[in-house]
């Protein structure tokens, strides 16, 4: 039985500080298969590839390798034992070669040099057998993201890996190169190497897999013979999950339409985003990894430029071209990165909450600091947060309270649409709670929210109406009524799963 | 909406005695006085009116470059043009003034070619952003001099002494006390001062200097305060050009030479660090007269200027390694308040 898997996980489990990454999960790979693995955002298949490359320790469970127990101390080990992975987001050297970057980190050496000419025939053997259409000598910066993925093959190869995992490939890949992307994968399981694949997409699932194993929430699901299962099933065991109702919205009476985007466009991003909110209103904005939402709120908030489209604001058409044009029209945007994009960290409180409207408490030359900390005490106090003074350093401060203080930044300006992206991201659970009945309240005093989350409880508890999006376009809109997890995540995978069922059909 | 918990915030800031102690700007005017006693120790004449105002215009037309390189640091930027800046700037004074243009006007073409190379600085930093602005002001310095190479050659351009007026921007006192350029000076200085301590302009430049791409979020105009820094640096290089024409009489393309070094240093020992969002106007102020008065008190005793040099050299390095010894930090943090 040893020799059946190459690759067993046995009840592995990581933490970080403050949350569970992976909590007593299995995996099983099979000699020469090749195995997918879904879930949604944050499911914990990262972490979970790091623990296999050697990346991560994890806190308990085993780790056995053709049935030997091994430990894996770092990504050296994970490398001697035949492990490579891909990752979505190529990590190479756009500088240099594809020759170096193959042979990065295990160069062939004679005499105390690099045999140079070595390398470079090795290299053209290996994109050879790969049917590249690029030379070793290229520099890897001018290649396509299909073709640097190519290389990061390559580059397993030359390790002779065993065990190949591949990260979203197909995330960022045309039709045709994605077809190639097959061809290869499969080439490479006719040879012996068992793979993993992990993707959102359901026909790269039909397409390669003979296998599918189901993380949720950190926790191991099952594993499910392609052939057998249906999408129902799968999507019913990505988000079967009970949802407890943790964060009621306060009932609201719906005003008028505040914030109407139209056919919005940027090339290479998204396509045709429509949808509008209402005062008083949370708009839930969804889908997964690569779905576009962040790009499509900071073109709405000037951050970027759209190719067309429009946007309207209480009837009225606006351009926004840069940020302080969406303040002054009223749109207020809540950074998913608050410790980058949010806040200055090296500042007290006081002076970040004021910072966007300093001109309000002075004049347009001059500031007024009794005015701006009389206004920022008021506002710091609204939100509740632990600091003691208004000098308190930003970087002092939990996550939940720097949140909390980005929130009364926000606040001070005076808006009319709030967009929070993600408002909960890395926060314990108790201030989610408090992040959740301040924006229950800002809905009651008339805002109109977007709320960029991927985590369904938030998306189905806050919500009065959702949008999902996927790879750029908008494929479904439900209310609050309407949705469940399974239809979300259907519209969510929505283009994916059309492609599969034309598949399944052909 | 209020706070359930009703928890109140402190919003006023506490005196601390200990805390202004421990200021940066408490240890540069110790060092100040020491600057001082050592002159009068060096001369009998240094300790009196005439021998301060003396001492002080041997270095204020250099310290004009300081005010705007404090915000040209404080918002994480550097601008080693200046010196050259300040060279074409006098060239083509000399070169109007020389052509039969009369002095008002040679005086605001040179302002003007201060302006024009500031601008182009700021241009090129906001529309190539991924440009490191050392390299920028690397390459445009060295283009600055060439052109006031390429005018003059090696030769001078002068006879400004023939114009009492304009040499008396440098040479004139009021009263027959107060140098002239003390007065403009000390006017100057306290506009920057108020500028970036009390003005919504100021606040933006702390924010842009900590961070830009919040500042960016905040809806500051990130590329407008760029270019207005770096457009108003090329114009005091124009008024440094002109007051160093005055005392000089004539204008050569070496003029300004090293002068970048002076600037940055004068600022950076002042505590503006380069790292931008940090530093205070005053300790940058304290710290001119600290570092002319203690150049003016080698000259006395006839240090060499290579010497000098030498001394310019390592102080500035010191001023730099400051924040980054450990006492240093120590008073970094306490000092350089920004929030």
């Amino acid at each position: 039985m040893a020799e059946e898997f190459i690759l067993e996980l046995k009840g592995i489990t990581k933490i970080f500080p403050g949350v569970k990454a992976l909590d007593d999960v299995h995996f099983q790979l099979k000699k020469g298969e090749i195995h997918a693995l879904m879930g949604e955002n944050g499911a914990g298949k990262s972490t979970f590839i790091k623990v296999i490359t050697g990346v991560h320790r994890p806190d308990g469970g085993e780790i056995f390798i053709n049935g030997t127990k091994v430990e894996l101390k770092g990504p050296k080990d994970g490398q001697s034992h035949g492990i490579a992975a891909i990752y979505q987001h190529v990590t190479a050297y756009p500088h240099l070669s594809v020759t170096e970057n193959i042979f990065m980190g295990h160069e062939k050496v004679k005499r105390g040099f690099i045999d140079w000419k070595e390398m470079h025939q090795d290299a053209q053997a290996l994109l050879a057998q790969l049917n590249a259409d690029f030379k070793s000598t290229d520099e890897m910066g001018s290649l396509s993201v299909a073709q640097q993925q190519m290389v990061e093959i390559a580059k397993a190869l030359s390790s002779n890996a065993k065990i190949i995992i591949m990260d979203e490939p197909t995330a960022s890949l045309t039709k045709n190169e994605s077809e190639n992307l097959y061809r290869i994968t499969e080439k490479l399981r006719d040879e012996g190497a068992s793979i993993i694949f992990i993707s959102h997409r359901f026909e790269d699932m039909y397409r390669l897999a003979s296998r599918v194993t189901v993380f949720r929430d950190s926790k191991y699901i099952g594993t499910y013979d392609v052939d057998k299962i249906s999408n129902h099933d799968l999507i019913t065991a990505m988000v079967g999950r009970e949802i407890t109702d943790m964060f009621p919205k306060p009932e609201i009476k719906f005003g008028e339409e505040v914030l109407r985007v139209e056919n919005l466009c940027r090339e290479g991003y998204f396509k045709n985003v429509s949808f509008n909110v209402r005062a008083g209103e949370i708009l839930g904005l969804t889908g997964l990894v690569g779905a576009r939402r962040t790009e499509v709120i900071q073109t709405i908030y000037g951050v970027e430029k759209p190719n067309s489209g429009k946007i309207f604001l209480e009837g009225k058409e606006v351009r926004i071209r840069k940020p302080q044009d969406a303040i002054k029209h009223g749109i207020g945007l809540l950074t998913e990165d608050r410790s980058n994009l949010g806040l200055i960290q090296s500042w007290g409180i006081g002076r970040n909450i004021t910072l966007t409207e300093i001109e309000e408490y002075g004049n347009k030359f001059f500031t007024n600091d009794k005015a701006e900390r009389a206004a920022a005490k008021e506002l710091a106090e609204s939100v509740d947060t632990k600091a003691v003074s208004l000098f308190d350093k930003v970087s002092t401060l939990s996550g939940g309270n720097q949140q909390k203080i980005a929130v009364a930044k926000i606040l001070a300006s005076d808006l009319k649409v709030l967009i929070m992206d993600e408002p909960t991201k890395g926060i314990d659970v108790g201030a989610k709670a408090e992040i959740y009945d301040i924006m229950g309240q800002l809905a009651q005093r008339g805002y109109a929210i977007i709320m960029i989350s991927s985590e369904m409880p938030e998306i189905l508890g806050l919500s009065d109406r959702i949008v999902v999006m996927c790879e750029g376009k908008v494929t479904g809109e439900l209310s609050r009524e309407e949705a469940t997890q399974e239809l979300i995540l259907e519209f969510a995978m929505a283009k994916s799963l059309k492609e599969a069922e034309k598949e399944r059909g052909a | 909406m209020a706070g359930k918990s009703g928890r109140t915030i402190i919003a006023e800031e506490k005196f601390s005695l200990k805390k202004l102690l421990v200021r940066w700007e408490t240890f540069l005017v110790i060092i100040f006085i020491l600057v001082n006693i050592m002159n009068s120790n060096i001369s009998d004449k240094y300790l009196s009116v005439p021998g301060l105002f003396n001492a002080t215009n041997s270095f204020l037309s250099i310290a004009f470059l300081t005010l705007p390189m404090c915000f040209v640091l404080l918002i994480g930027e550097i601008d080693i043009s200046v010196g050259a800046q300040v060279a074409l700037s006098a060239v083509l004074l000399g070169i109007s003034f020389n052509a039969g243009v009369p002095m008002w006007l040679a005086v605001i073409i040179a302002l003007a070619v201060g302006v024009l190379c500031g601008f182009l600085n700021g241009i090129i930093a906001i529309k190539f952003t991924e440009l490191n602005p050392m390299i920028i002001t690397l390459g445009t310095q060295i283009l600055f001099r060439g052109i006031a190479e390429m005018i003059l050659k090696d030769q001078s351009t002068g006879g400004f002494t023939s114009v009492k007026w304009f040499s008396n921007l440098y040479w004139g006192k009021i009263g027959g006390v107060v140098p002239v350029m003390f007065v403009i000076f000390v006017i100057c200085a306290v506009i920057f001062g108020v500028v970036m301590h009390k003005s919504t302009f100021g606040r933006r430049m702390y924010a842009v200097g900590s961070n830009k791409l919040a500042a960016k979020y905040s809806g500051i105009n990130v590329p407008g305060m760029r270019l207005t820094i770096y457009t108003l640096t090329g114009l005091f290089c124009g008024v440094c050009a002109v007051f160093a024409s005055s005392q000089m009489g004539s204008a050569r393309p070496n003029v300004g030479a090293g002068y970048e070094l002076d600037a940055i240093g004068m600022c950076v020992l002042g505590g503006v660090l380069t790292d931008g969002g940090k530093g205070n106007f005053i300790g940058a102020m304290i710290s001119v007269f600290l570092l002319g008065l203690l150049k003016y008190g080698l000259g006395l005793v006839n240090v060499s200027s290579n010497i000098m040099l030498v001394v310019k050299g390592a102080l500035l390095i010191f001023a730099v390694m400051i924040p980054h010894l450990n006492l240093g930090r120590f008073f970094k943090k306490k000092a350089v308040k920004t929030a």
